[in-house]
């Protein structure tokens, strides 16, 4: 069969099952344009290529497919890499397409190009500059295969103009075969044993599951083991959804901003289960004190995640569901019947520094951004698909909004990236059209994609954006409130649009609460608009996020409310 | 921990940029390379990349599992120990004065080196041999002047079965 590049791309693409692209046209990119608008699939037009980007991750994250994303080359495709940063560090499934001067003008300084593939080498998890059209349908095929398999991540095509235009014979490739790539699936059941033996012999075990576990779509079976084994569970940030919010095993989250109970049941426990985790800085606080008590499991399918951070007791390279279905078996198979007995005093020790040292603010006159998201959470009961920004309101939405399943919360957790949110929920009301998707935004990190409002506008996807406005960079001011004398450096967003005007500028709907009493009727309003609404919460300006652990101290050393 | 020399040698697709990927995991990791050196293999499609690097043990299992977890490395082995054979090759320039010129050739024999390249100032000595060998060399021809040198960096091959 004869067919351009783009046309081949069109077939593989509908192959591997993308019916949704985020993008941006440009010079380099007018041939694969050109073939796409004559396919069924869904191409969005976003505002700025970062958006692209962060949207197909949104769009993988609350579905389960590949994210892709078309941007042109040279500025389109810088304009992308913080989004695969961000994709690489949480191990998000994309396919990046970036347009690439004609190859004869590679390393000519051409009008528009940039070597992406170059720039974009250590933060993909594979990238490919097409050498000719005669190697394209391999390298689309093996881009979705690493992008999915194995600990996904980000894969990069650069495609030179050329490319897509040449014509070749085309037969489609059933299979792929990487020889230098074999992710380990099926984990070492040797080791899986010991597991059991840790998990009966245990006083004080934890669960510690992260963004590894809903990856592997495994958290139901997360949920099953934990509780025939009544461990009690506590999450990353990445990993909220793994187990339900609302169940009494729930520890909420760990680390830096985690819960007392968490933190603490983490200091003292002597067995942790570490199940789709790497051990990021901001979990662990000081390395030698994080569970020194603790013997230490750690299952992941990444080799270099275990014993990165934290030295292991059991280490286990596999599949976070294939691992957790072989333990459930395993538990099946044991006697567990004083296990009730066992835990009690443990789970009562877990109860108590629950009710002494709660999730809690100071209840003021001012409007509290928790009481926000609190009501946020009972109007929505829940069920809402919760992107964020990042900083204090990623903080918040992670402590005052209750998951119950994997794929509801979606936030840029490695990188920390700004700007995010939008976006992300753009993606993820593409994936699910029928859910409620919200964005809880701050006033600073909402500014930083702002512009993709026209998207979700043009689109006809309802988000709703909430913003929790302190007219401040709040993490970094609360930093410098706790660590710098009070020195806010720059810190203060004293100039800001007005929300709602610029809610209306867009053709969206703009509503604003001042009061703790408007919160209320704002939210329902907004949550029940047709279209994309902007709401501002003109929040107390100085409200700061507790529990909190210095940046390198023990994670048991929380300065609370 | 105490800090080790490892030599590691890779089996790697001989494609464009793969070098890069390998140097640049080692410089974005913080890791660091004493030596690196890369050419083709029987097959032409794979290459064979030699890196000697210095870290304590956890550091040097994170640097063989992140290369490991390129996806261009296709076999990886760490050849430090007596199990593999190692080689570098260096050309020394040294500086010639006629009342050491007997005295340098001397060495040259005792160290079963060549000289490639003879001048009124200066011989370019060619050796080969293990990381000792040149160092004592190197010893050797310095009270004399080395002008100028040029190191292969080290290769490695695993033995055979006896």
């Amino acid at each position: 069969m004869k067919l351009t590049g783009a046309q081949i791309l069109m077939e593989i693409l509908k192959e591997e099952g993308v019916d949704t692209i985020f993008g941006f046209p440009g010079g380099a990119v007018i041939d694969i344009y050109d073939e796409l608008i004559k396919t069924d699939i869904r191409h969005i037009l976003v505002r700025h290529e970062q958006g692209a980007v962060h949207a197909a991750d949104g769009y993988a994250r609350a579905g389960d497919k590949v994210g892709v994303c078309l941007v042109t080359s040279g500025p389109g495709a810088t304009n992308t890499v913080t989004g695969i940063a961000s994709a690489y560090m949480d191990s998000i499934p994309m396919v990046i397409l970036t347009g690439q001067v004609p190859t004869q003008l590679i390393g000519n300084d051409a009008f528009q190009e940039v070597d992406i593939v170059g720039i974009t080498r250590p933060c993909t998890k594979h990238n490919y500059l097409v050498p000719s059209a005669e190697a394209f349908p391999r390298i689309i095929k093996e881009a979705f295969y690493l992008a999915r398999s194995g600990r996904p991540g980000p894969v990069l095509i650069d495609i030179p103009k050329d490319v897509g235009k040449a014509v070749i014979d085309y037969k489609p490739i059933k299979e792929v075969q990487l020889k230098s790539y074999n992710p380990t699936y099926e984990p070492n059941m040797k080791q899986l044993r010991k597991v059991v033996d840790l998990v009966e012999a245990s006083q004080r075990p934890v669960i510690f599951a992260g963004g590894g576990v809903i990856l592997s779509g495994a958290a139901a079976e997360l949920t099953q083991f934990a509780r025939n084994v009544r461990i009690p569970v506590t999450t990353s940030l990445m990993g909220l959804g793994n187990f339900p919010g609302t169940d009494p095993l729930w520890l909420g989250m760990l680390g830096m901003h985690g819960t007392y109970r968490a933190n603490m049941s983490t200091g003292a426990c002597d067995l942790l289960l570490a199940i789709g985790v790497r051990f990021d800085d901001r979990v662990t606080g000081k390395t030698d004190a994080f569970a020194a008590q603790a013997k230490i499991v750690h299952i992941d399918i990444d080799p270099t995640s275990i014993r990165k951070n934290i030295p292991v007791t059991i280490p286990i390279v596999g599949d976070c569901k294939i691992s957790l279905q072989h333990l459930n078996q395993l538990i099946e198979q044991t006697d567990l019947t004083d296990i009730e007995k066992k835990r009690q005093s443990w789970l009562d020790q877990i109860e108590e520094w629950k009710n002494t040292k709660p999730l809690a603010y100071k209840q003021e006159d001012t409007l509290k951004p928790q009481f926000v998201v609190e009501k946020l959470y009972e109007l929505t009961k829940g069920e809402a698909i919760i992107t964020t920004e990042v900083g204090q309101n990623q903080m918040w939405a992670a402590q005052y909004y209750h998951f119950d399943r994997p794929n509801h919360f979606i936030t840029s957790g490695g990188l920390g990236c700004m700007g995010f949110g939008l976006p992300a929920a753009i993606g993820a009301q593409m994936a699910c059209p029928d859910k409620l998707v919200i964005d809880i935004a701050g006033d600073g990190s909402i500014q930083m994609n702002i512009q993709e409002m026209a998207t979700a506008v043009q689109s006809g996807l309802p988000v709703k954006v909430v913003i929790l406005n302190n007219a401040y960079l709040g993490m970094v001011r609360q930093w410098q409130e706790l660590f710098y004398e009070k020195r806010y450096a720059c810190t203060g967003m004293d100039c800001a649009p007005d929300f709602v005007k610029l809610a209306e500028a867009y053709g969206a709907l703009g509503l604003r609460a001042t009061k703790p009493q408007d919160v209320e009727a704002v939210l329902k309003e907004g949550l029940a608009a047709s279209g994309p609404v902007i709401m501002d919460f003109k929040v107390d300006r100085e409200e700061s996020v507790y529990p909190m652990v210095p940046a390198g101290a023990p994670i048991t050393e929380m300065l609370l409310v | 921990m105490e800090e080790k020399k490892h030599t590691m040698t890779m089996l790697v697709d001989n494609q464009p940029g793969v070098l890069s990927r390998v140097s640049g995991l080692f410089s974005g990791k913080g890791f660091n390379i004493e030596s690196l050196c890369t050419a083709p293999t029987m097959d032409p499609k794979v290459s064979r990349i030699t890196i000697v690097t210095k870290a304590n043990p956890p550091v040097i299992e994170q640097v063989e599992k992140q290369l490991r977890k390129l996806i261009n490395v296709i076999k990886l082995r760490d050849m430090t120990g007596a199990r593999a054979v190692k080689r570098e090759m260096a050309l020394i320039c040294v500086k010639a004065r006629p009342d050491l010129r007997a005295e340098i050739l001397r060495i040259v024999d005792i160290f079963r080196c060549k000289v490639i390249d003879v001048g009124t100032e200066h011989y370019i000595i060619e050796v080969t041999g293990d990381e000792g060998k040149l160092k004592a060399l190197i010893n050797l021809l310095k009270p004399m002047g080395i002008k100028k040198i040029a190191r292969s960096g080290s290769l490695a091959l695993y033995r055979e079965p006896k």
